[in-house]
């Protein structure tokens, strides 16, 4: 064992089973119970990071979530975490960590030279130089860098993540003596409680101090009897390394629980994720969350060995490790004589500074008896030492003002802990809008003890304030039992003796910057937020140049900003700020408190979200018929939808022109099911109908269909579909593909806000039906045989119809509808049945020669006829009179419909419109990018008027040319009528920096009478 | 102006002790009037006091702040910087926008860390490739820097990059504006206001507007928690609250506000030197010079002045930028946030005269409008000094919500940043 380890009764590490783990290259021991922090303390690294601007040697100050300097690369390959707090892994066997910062070494790190010049890099230096902007990007260069701690993996993760939603009635956030405290009276109480703890194990600074004294016992046997009480109430869940980094309004707490990190690699369970992330909605909260002792700012406090001197003794009565032999202990405050006399007693030499010149007499008794030299009146001016701190020299304070009023002794120390108080951890009380309280007795921002009753919220122990462990556990009985009686419950049995062995507190000394004599600037530096090299002079510097606002000064000096977010500085720098302003502290206020408390990983954010269930796919029920048929998919909004069916050797295009014939010449069939479906019931339907689409619904008899367009607020085509009269109060309509969740919204939103006293019900169907449409002259033939019970003939079953039936044994609705303008038949059956009836029209089709085709085919049709799509041939900013479809408006409505009014303003109903039209090019094989924009000349030098661009452009094999449709200011005027290119309809469309001469025709080019749809 | 901002300053101020600095502004006790009262001390704010006075000659002019300047959606914003808008009237706007970042660190002395370093709009689906060759053909079109790249050359760019054909929303390529990128939030609002205030500017902070004097259909004046401040001429660009201020002018401005939300990584060694952004997936990323992944999404769907949100945006945020990056899963978020944003019907920005004589709005920036700073003031100063809109923000009238004359840019802007 190393010359660090003490044995410690109650230490929780098991000195019975070492581990080895490396840091930066080299094997180290330590034991099952150790962090990496710990156990590297214990094999004597002092120095293990260089800081952010200066390249100053950094050691560990901390022991949780507020160490700022001990920032690890931990694993290595997918493995690897980037900046995990050194204090915050648990050790196992094999543990491989790197260091984060010094570069090319830690012994030697370029920027410590940079650090020679730190006079001339104060706060926000580099506001004010590197100002040629042509030369920038090779300072930023450098600037990066020299910035960032570790490295993000390189590798997708091998670990899965996890959500989970829970209820409480009651959620507790601090498993220490007062959360415990507060979970066995709910407990008891036979309410639901989850109590929460970052930690491996509950206890909190009952860990650090097992021998101070609850009711008669040991602190660390209440602990146990308390934990074993909540594992058996079957109404507690008790979650360890679980951490809530979040409060939200309405009392939901967000909480990662670590279920693998602490594992080693291989014995990491498969099917377990790595980490869960809790959604805990409880109706009482209590925040339990305890206190951060902030360290003292005095000149040099960033040498490796100075810690807090809580840390100190946490290290020593945790985990067994003595930091130093020598260690020099600087306090405000009574909080840090338990520990000295700890240290004292486990065999270190131990002087105790206390800038106070009144000391708690009776403490001082204590830790006299155990052997500490203790001086009163005394700080440290500075601390000596680069690499590790090897003394201090004190200077003789003034009683009440903190200025120097002589000099004191040099002390030589390996160890150095400071105290200026204790900070609670305000956090998650400020998320949703709460505020500290700043309580000058305690010198803390406190929790207000009453919390925010009235929103459900509690603050217990250290966390309002409530330091000593008694006054903490009488406070946190009589809070919890106020809660309890709030959900109408009482604390049935008292919590018994909850006498501790502290004497009274006296008042802690109200110093945050230890002077040293000086003014500020001009002695040793003194950190305030060690992660960002933030002294005590640039906080003076920001306010000289007028960043007076806390904001301000957190932003021009970066105070706060690290990866600790403050826990350490944040109070300091308030105080040393309010100082130099001449205010209160609570005049200066704080900075916002945001989520997260400590660092969540993205993959916990994200959960299962992620890869292949980052947003599930849709299949439609053919799939597997697709598949087996070698289609090619494009994904359509959610869905993957088959884009074209290609044969062997065949390419898109030789692909797409097979389709393409044989639905214009034969027979194609077309999965259609992806179309959102929405069925509508009610008695006002109609008149539902008539308010959400442009066109009458009024007159539409059961058995019939009709095309709609749906408009937005101000005119724009939103969407389109067919929508079919099922019966008089029942309609089902169709969406776009992408667009059906958008419009059921849509109507919901109208319904419930604007026309609740229609009697409308909409149900979202679309997955309920498969869809399969029959194209092409054969498409009656491939129906008729395998449905018999609908008459298919043209005079019994018209374009615009639907009818229902069997088809292919199953029971369907066929509508007799088109998007290609060829004859064609829309077969719809129960999803179920989907798979099944595609197959029998395959088969049912063969002697025709049915030929699948995907949505690129369907494009290339429906282009043929100018047919639109919304959203490619429409953007948002055309009216249906722009699409040339006034046959789709029904002005005379009575009621009015959405966007109708926007029909009157000016620009809408204005000239100089952009319409849709067709464009030809004159090489017929030229196939115009989508997305090309049309220009009046050829000529192209910016800016160049724009008239509209190329919405969607095809080889149609039909025609056995290319094809186009483009939306063109005044376009519909432009058409040329007898294809001669001249004047108005010659036009050029631009794109990759080509112009190709184009004629504007009408959009309808195959079929333009509309015949072949009514065969 | 004098250059006071050097190496040569920091070297001689740092000999004695950087105790030589003087205010980078000067805080202004309000006086009873003014020629121009610019409401709101964002970066749009005090660009437009800035340029009323380099440009217009304008001397006496305050600029109030409820709270501390640049405190509102100027600190809060994902600071990403562009010009490539679909359509003409956005593009050309943010184009003057764009012309005055490239020298805007050495016109205000100030270091506004403009990098640019490029912003990538990843297509995910045949529309959005669509969408992205029209939006780069109109750019090159206004004159301004835009290219289509493929898949295989966005995967060139940027190695990080998910580009596997198996990805959820598999990348089919990118429109790529080499001159966009980012810039420093804080140090644009610090840096208009230093060097408005060396022109004399009173910066008022911790001064709220409460009231409106109108008299005759004119502005006389306003109330504000530090007194009555007399000026005919009001110019209010309070991005959130905007529509609150309109209203004391009797004025119903055609805007939502929403919390829009962000979130920071730790610090990491550089592993993204570009700005990406997908609409498809709804996220989009660039890497802070400290060293954070800065990350930002759409919009809560609920109005609300609180500035924070709901966490299910976070989380899908989270999830959006692992589809893009994968490897990003075990990186953690340090610290997220919220601004309350101005959103119009069109996501774009009324820059606009109104009914009252003298009272003039500067606003409905959404999530978009930090990238706008420079020329959004500029335009807006023109506009107050002649007391007639620039040509560039003629199309940004208020009117256009009645006349319909509306510039859409969700369809190509979507997540407009
Ligand atoms: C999370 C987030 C990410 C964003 N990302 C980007 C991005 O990447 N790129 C981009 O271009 N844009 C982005 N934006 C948008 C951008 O931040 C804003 O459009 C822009 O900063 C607006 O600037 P402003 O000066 O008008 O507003 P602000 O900075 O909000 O300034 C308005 C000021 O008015 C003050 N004020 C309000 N009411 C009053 C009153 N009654 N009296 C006195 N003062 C008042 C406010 O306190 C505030 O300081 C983002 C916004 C958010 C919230």
């Amino acid at each position: 064992m190393s010359s660090y380890r003490v044995r410690r009764p109650g230490a929780r590490v098991d000195f019975d089973k070492p581990l080895t783990f490396s840091f930066d290259g080299q094997a180290y021991d330590g034991f099952a119970g150790d962090t990496l922090a710990s156990a590297l303390l214990a094999n004597g690294t002092r120095m293990l990071a260089r800081s952010f601007k200066y390249g100053r040697p950094r050691g560990i100050i901390g022991t949780g979530p507020e160490e700022p300097n001990a920032l690890m690369q931990i694993e290595t390959g997918a493995h690897t975490i980037p900046n995990l707090k050194a204090t915050q892994v648990e050790l196992y066997d094999g543990l491989v960590a790197r260091r984060t910062t010094g570069w090319p070494t830690l012994e030697f790190d370029l920027k410590s030279l940079g650090g020679l010049f730190s006079r001339f890099m104060p706060a926000g230096f580099y506001y004010k130089t590197f100002q040629n902007q042509k030369l920038w990007p090779k300072f930023e260069h450098i600037i990066r860098q020299a910035a960032g701690y570790g490295s993000a993996p390189s590798e997708p993760d091998p670990e899965t993540y996890d959500h989970s939603h829970r209820h409480a009635q009651v959620v507790i956030v601090g498993g220490g003596a007062s959360g415990l405290l507060a979970a066995l009276l709910a407990g008891r109480a036979g309410l639901k409680v989850v109590l929460l703890d970052e930690q491996n194990e509950c206890g909190g600074w009952l860990l650090s101090s097992p021998h101070s004294v609850i009711g008669g016992e040991q602190a660390s046997a209440w602990l146990k009897s308390a934990v074993g009480e909540l594992q058996s109430l079957p109404n507690v869940q008790v979650l360890t390394r679980t951490s809530a980094f979040a409060l939200h309004d309405m009392n939901l707490v967000l909480a990662v629980e670590q279920l693998q990190d602490h594992l080693p690699i291989a014995d990491r369970a498969a099917h377990q994720p790595r980490q869960r992330l809790h959604r805990i909605r409880a109706e009482r909260v209590v925040l339990a969350t305890g206190a951060i002792e902030r360290p003292l700012v005095f000149g040099n406090n960033d040498v490796p060995g100075i810690m807090t001197a809580s840390a100190l003794t946490t290290y020593l009565n945790r985990y067994g490790v003595a930091v130093g032999k020598r260690i020099l202990l600087q306090t405000s405050n009574d909080h840090v004589y338990q520990g000295a006399a700890d240290l004292a007693r486990a065999g270190c030499e131990v002087v105790l500074a206390d800038t106070r010149t009144r000391i708690n007499p009776a403490w001082e008794k204590r830790v006299r008896a155990a052997g500490v030299d203790v001086r009163t009146g005394f700080g440290i001016a500075y601390a000596r030492g680069r690499r590790a701190v090897t003394g201090a020299q004190l200077v003789k304070l003034d009683a009440q003002r903190n200025v120097v009023v002589g000099s004191g002794p040099s002390i030589d120390c390996d160890a150095l802990g400071s105290s200026g108080g204790l900070s609670p951890t305000v956090h998650l009380y400020c998320h949703d809008g709460g505020r500290p309280h700043w309580d000058e007795e305690r010198l803390a921002f406190v929790v207000p003890e009453a919390g925010r009753a009235k929103s459900g919220i509690y603050g217990v122990g250290a966390v309002t304030g409530e330091f000593g462990l008694q006054n903490a556990l009488e406070q946190t009985e009589r809070i919890t039992r106020e809660l309890l009686s709030s959900l109408g419950k009482s604390a049935p049995t008292s919590s018994g003796n909850l006498k501790t062995d502290e004497p009274d507190a006296t008042p802690a000394r109200r110093i945050f910057r230890v002077p040293d004599g000086r003014a500020e600037g001009h002695g040793k530096k003194a950190f305030v937020d060690f992660q960002n090299d933030v002294s005590a002079a640039d906080i003076h510097l920001a306010v000289r140049e007028n960043y007076r606002s806390i904001e301000h000064i957190k932003r021009y000096t970066a105070l706060g900003f690290g990866t600790d977010q403050g826990k350490l500085s944040n109070v300091n720098g308030f105080a040393i700020a309010a100082d130099v302003l001449g205010k209160s502290i609570p005049e200066v206020g704080t900075t916002t408190y945001r989520p997260a408390y400590s660092p969540v990983t993205f993959g916990t954010l994200a959960g299962a979200h992620a890869g292949d269930t980052f947003e599930p796919r849709r299949y439609s029920p053919m799939q597997a018929a697709h598949v087996a048929r070698g289609a090619e998919f494009e994904p359509v909004g959610q869905w993957l939808r088959p884009w074209y069916f290609p044969q062997t050797g065949e390419d898109l295009h030789a692909a797409v022109r097979r389709e393409c014939l044989a639905a214009r010449r034969g027979v194609g069939i077309m999965d259609a099911s992806t179309l959102g479906k929405i069925d509508l019931r009610g008695k006002d339907v109609r008149e539902f109908l008539n308010r959400v689409y442009a066109n009458a619904w009024t007159q539409l008899a059961p058995g019939k269909c009709r095309y709609g367009l749906m408009l937005d607020e101000n005119g724009m085509v939103m969407d389109d579909g067919v929508t079919a009269c099922v019966a008089d109060n029942h309609f089902l309509m169709t969406t776009t593909t992408g667009g059906a969740a958008r419009v059921m919204t849509w109507l919901e939103k109208w319904h419930q806000t604007e026309w609740p006293d229609l009697d409308v019900y909409m149900t979202s169907v679309t997955d309920h039906w498969a869809t399969a449409a029959v194209v092409g002259p054969k498409s009656r033939q491939v129906l008729a045989k395998i449905c018999s019970d609908i008459d298919l003939s043209p005079s019994a079953f018209k374009f615009m119809d639907w009818r229902e039936g069997t088809v292919a044994g199953v029971p369907a609705r066929v509508f007799r509808i088109s998007f290609s303008g060829e004859l064609a038949f829309e077969v719809n059956v129960d999803a179920n049945y989907g798979h099944h009836v595609w197959e029998a029209l395959m088969d049912g089709g063969r002697e025709f020669d049915i030929t699948p085709y995907g949505t690129e085919t369907m494009h290339v049709l429906r282009a043929e006829k100018g047919f639109i799509i919304v959203g490619q041939d429409t953007d948002g900013s055309m009216t249906p009179l722009d699409l040339d479809m006034a046959w789709a408006v029904g002005m005379k409505k009575p009621f009015s419909f959405i966007g109708k009014r926007s029909f009157a303003r000016s620009d809408t109903a204005g000239p100089n419109r952009k319409q849709l039209v067709g464009l030809l090019t004159d090489d017929p094989q030229i196939v115009l990018a989508e997305g090309a924009q049309v220009i009046e000349r050829a000529d192209v030098t910016p800016p160049a008027a724009m008239l509209g661009h190329v919405t969607s452009s095809y080889y149609s094999p039909e025609l056995g040319r290319s094809i186009a449709l483009a939306v063109v200011r005044d376009g519909i005027a432009r058409r040329s009528e007898d294809g001669h290119k001249s004047g108005r309809d010659l036009l050029y469309a631009y794109a990759g920096g080509k112009a190709h001469k184009v004629t504007v025709v009408s959009p309808v080019f195959v079929d333009p009478k509309g015949d072949r749809q009514n065969v | 102006m004098r250059k006071d901002y050097s190496s040569w300053s920091l070297f001689t101020k740092g000999l004695r002790h950087n105790e030589g600095w003087n205010p980078a502004w000067r805080s202004a006790e309000p006086k009873p009037s003014y020629d121009v009262v610019i409401v709101g001390a964002g970066g749009h704010g005090l660009a437009t006091a800035y340029y009323l006075a380099k440009d217009h000659g304008v001397r006496n002019i305050a600029v109030l702040e409820k709270g501390y300047l640049g405190g509102g959606n100027t600190a809060r914003n994902t600071t990403i910087v562009r010009s490539n808008y679909l359509w003409d009237e956005a593009a050309l706007l943010y184009e003057h926008a764009l012309k005055l970042w490239e020298g805007l660190t050495e016109d205000l002395n100030f270091n506004v860390m403009f990098s640019q370093r490029g912003v990538f709009n990843l297509g995910h689906t045949l529309q959005d490739m669509r969408d992205i060759e029209r939006r780069v053909n109109a750019n090159n079109l206004d004159g301004i820097d835009a290219m289509v790249l493929d898949a295989a050359e966005v995967k060139r760019r940027i190695p990080i990059l998910n580009t596997s054909k198996s990805a959820r929303y598999p990348v089919l390529g990118a429109s790529f504006q080499p001159r966009g990128g980012v810039a420093r939030h804080d140090a644009v609002a610090w840096g208009f206001a230093r060097a408005a205030s060396k022109y004399g500017v009173d910066i008022i902070e911790n001064c709220e507007v409460t009231g409106m004097d109108i008299a005759n259909g004119r502005i006389a004046g306003l109330e504000t928690t530090r007194g009555t401040i007399r000026s005919e001429r009001v110019g209010c660009v309070a991005s959130g609250h905007s529509s609150v201020l309109a209203k004391m002018a009797g004025i119903r401005m055609p805007i939502e506000s929403h919390p829009l939300q962000a979130f920071v990584s730790e610090s990491m060694k550089p592993v993204l030197d570009t700005v990406v952004m997908s609409n498809a997936v709804h996220g989009y990323a660039s890497q802070s010079d400290k060293g954070e992944l800065v990350i930002g999404a759409g919009i809560d769907h609920y109005t609300s002045y609180t500035q924070r949100g709901s966490p299910h945006i976070i989380e899908h945020t989270a999830a959006a930028i692992l589809e893009l990056f994968p490897m990003f899963s075990r990186a953690r978020m340090n610290r997220q946030w919220g601004g309350i944003v101005d959103t119009t019907p069109d996501a774009c920005p009324i820059i606009s005269k109104t009914k009252v004589k003298g009272l003039y709005f500067n606003c409905g920036w959404g999530t978009g409008g930090f990238k706008a700073t420079p020329g959004s003031g500029n335009v807006f100063a023109h506009t107050i000094a002649r007391d007639d809109p620039h040509p560039l923000n003629r199309a940004f009238d208020l009117a256009r919500f009645s006349t319909g004359h509306l510039i859409d840019e969700h369809g190509a802007a979507g997540v407009a940043h």
